[in-house]
């Protein structure tokens, strides 16, 4: 043994250190969001291809775009179920907004012992699963002659305890004084709500808008139930029937799925910050 | 804020503001879920109940149909809930580093699915996990599989499949529930443990996981709650099949009041065994919830 390997400089030049964790998160978050992302390109590319394409993964842009289009436009009467879904969406968001709010406000305004209870007793009935309702409901719609109007569609879903919750919570931030000033003012209580309360809070009506509109747009089990002729039937079921028969039109689905899929997806990217604060709403 | 404040006009107006809540929330939840209950001691087809007892429950017992579909919904979150949360907790903790670079790309792509509808992914699921479709073309590429899985038609590969589409729908969901906890808790304590020799993983174990609990038991809670009510997905990708291998409660409800010969009021039984499992999940959430709560 020579004098040299025990003589060899100690400074080697530092090899920048790699981290490996970070890199690892790295690869990880990307496959993630590829994963995330994938079906949307899927949808997309769908849409431009013949359904034989789409049954055997065609992954590149076809031609056939025009021709789904046309396609699921003489299968279906489309403008007429997107003013059907659009009108269901906006006349339940608007109906449970003004419902749910007053509510909200009421009960944080205007506490006394029995509406706290009250508002305790709505807090237990939260979890309630729709399944267990929706018996009962289209009986007691079919009864009252509601089967394929919108006002079946609209009415069991109007009042939503989690949106008056979600008020009731926002409103303990309105200030009070805004109120007293108002009623030194003379303005009424419906005035006060109406004048003061709505511009103030415009930005929790904003919030609850985003989370009540998708539910109202994406709902799909209770419209099942009650749309029943063809000519009132709104966007999911219209993709759900597309489904079934011997030769499902796929490009025409893909057609029809990024037609479902727009307004939410718009709105999100809008309106990204509120949307995700509207959903964390939920635990506050 | 006292409640002997109210002058009687403010009390009227209160009941007013809440009346008309009151009023659908009467007609539309108290009464059918009382209705519900009455109509599960009632037998009959149709419109023609009459008073049955607890032969609704002893059917339950004996209908394996049944069974099957309360073994599923059960077996979906048994598996699929804790695989989703532990992913959703690892993305989180990885976007919670702020020197993390394009971390605002990360998330939005992360949170992208929960903007579809589940009626729309359902489709596109079906699509893409068709007998010749993409995803069993990119296995056989890859060597991965050496022929077709066939996802829709076969009973273990459908649950999978479910599974799978659940997990890609909810993810990112409960992904910003942990971000937003995790962004709640002080750097502060970190920077202590690690200034003191205390190693990542450690770390995330005795500081991060402990600061989650109140996050993993809501996720875990309204996950659950969610799996029991699984009807969208399992209508639209597999319709319940094949051989019943994918029924949930909710689909079979459906299937006994609409599909079959009406029988409301066993449809009504099976709807409660999800009203009570439920009510024990939530009351097991509050309860935790509230011991917590005094402990502190």
């Amino acid at each position: 043994m020579t004098a040299e390997a025990t003589t060899r400089p100690l400074t080697l030049p530092r090899v920048p250190r790699v981290n490996l964790a970070r890199m690892l998160t790295y690869v990880g978050l990307s496959l993630v969001s590829f994963v995330s992302v994938f079906p949307f390109y899927w949808m997309i590319v769908g849409a431009t291809n013949t359904s034989a394409d789409v049954t055997i993964g065609k992954l590149t842009f076809g031609s056939a775009f025009w021709a789904n289009v046309t396609h699921f436009f003489t299968l279906f009467d489309v403008p007429r179920v997107l003013l059907n879904t659009a009108g269901v969406a906006i006349a339940g968001t608007v109906l449970t907004l003004g419902v749910c709010s007053l509510a909200g406000y009421a009960f944080e305004v205007f506490r006394t012992r029995f509406s706290d209870r009250l508002f305790a007793l709505f807090l237990v009935m939260l979890s309630i699963p729709f399944s267990a309702l929706m018996i009962p409901l289209f009986i007691m719609i079919s009864r009252a002659g509601l089967i394929n109007t919108f006002a079946g569609v609209l009415l069991p879903g109007i009042a939503s305890i989690f949106i008056i919750f979600y008020f009731r919570q926002a409103t303990k931030a309105f200030p009070h004084e805004l109120r007293d000033a108002a009623r030194i003012d003379g303005l009424k209580e419906w005035q006060i709500f109406l004048y003061v309360y709505l511009p103030v809070m415009r930005s929790t009506y904003a919030a609850a808008t985003i989370i009540v509109f998708m539910a109202n747009w994406n709902n799909y089990l209770w419209p099942l139930i009650v749309l029943q002729s063809n000519d009132n039937k709104v966007i999911t079921l219209i993709v759900s029937s597309m489904r079934s028969g011997y030769n499902p039109q796929q490009g025409a689905i893909m057609v029809a799925t990024i037609i479902a899929t727009l307004p939410t997806l718009l709105i999100f990217f809008l309106l990204q910050r509120r949307f995700v604060e509207g959903m964390l709403g939920a635990v506050k | 804020m006292s409640a002997s404040r109210l002058s009687r006009g403010e009390l009227i107006n209160g009941w007013l503001f809440i009346a008309p809540a009151v009023l659908l929330i009467g007609i539309f939840l108290i009464f059918p879920i009382a209705w519900s209950l009455w109509m599960s001691f009632q037998v009959g087809r149709g419109m023609n109940f009459s008073f049955g007892g607890l032969a609704n429950i002893i059917r339950l017992t004996q209908d394996p149909v049944f069974q099957r579909a309360l073994g599923n919904t059960v077996l979906f979150f048994v598996i699929q809930v804790p695989i989703m949360l532990t992913l959703a907790a690892l993305m989180a903790v990885a976007l919670n580093d702020p020197t993390l670079r394009f971390r605002g790309l990360f998330r939005t792509a992360i949170f992208l699915p929960c903007v579809t509808s589940l009626v729309a992914y359902s489709a596109l699921f079906k699509s893409m996990f068709a007998d010749a479709g993409l995803v069993n073309n990119v296995l056989l590429s890859l060597n991965l599989i050496s022929e077709p899985i066939y996802w829709i038609r076969d009973p273990f590969w459908a649950k999978v499949l479910i599974i799978t589409a659940i997990t890609w729908r909810w993810t990112g969901y409960n992904m910003i529930f942990y971000l937003a906890a995790l962004q709640n808790i002080d750097r502060s304590i970190y920077e202590a443990a690690r200034i003191d020799g205390v190693p990542a993983w450690a770390r995330f174990l005795y500081i991060t996981i402990p600061m989650l609990k109140p996050v993993i038991l809501f996720t875990s809670v309204t996950s659950t709650i969610g799996t029991l009510q699984l009807f969208d997905e399992v209508m639209n990708i597999t319709e319940g099949g094949p051989a019943d291998s994918t029924l949930t409660l909710s689909l079979y409800i459906y299937n006994l009041t609409f599909r079959f010969m009406p029988n409301f009021g066993y449809a009504a039984t099976v709807s409660y065994v999800i009203v009570v499992a439920v009510a024990i999940l939530s009351m097991a959430q509050f309860y935790i919830a509230r011991d917590r709560r005094a402990a502190r």
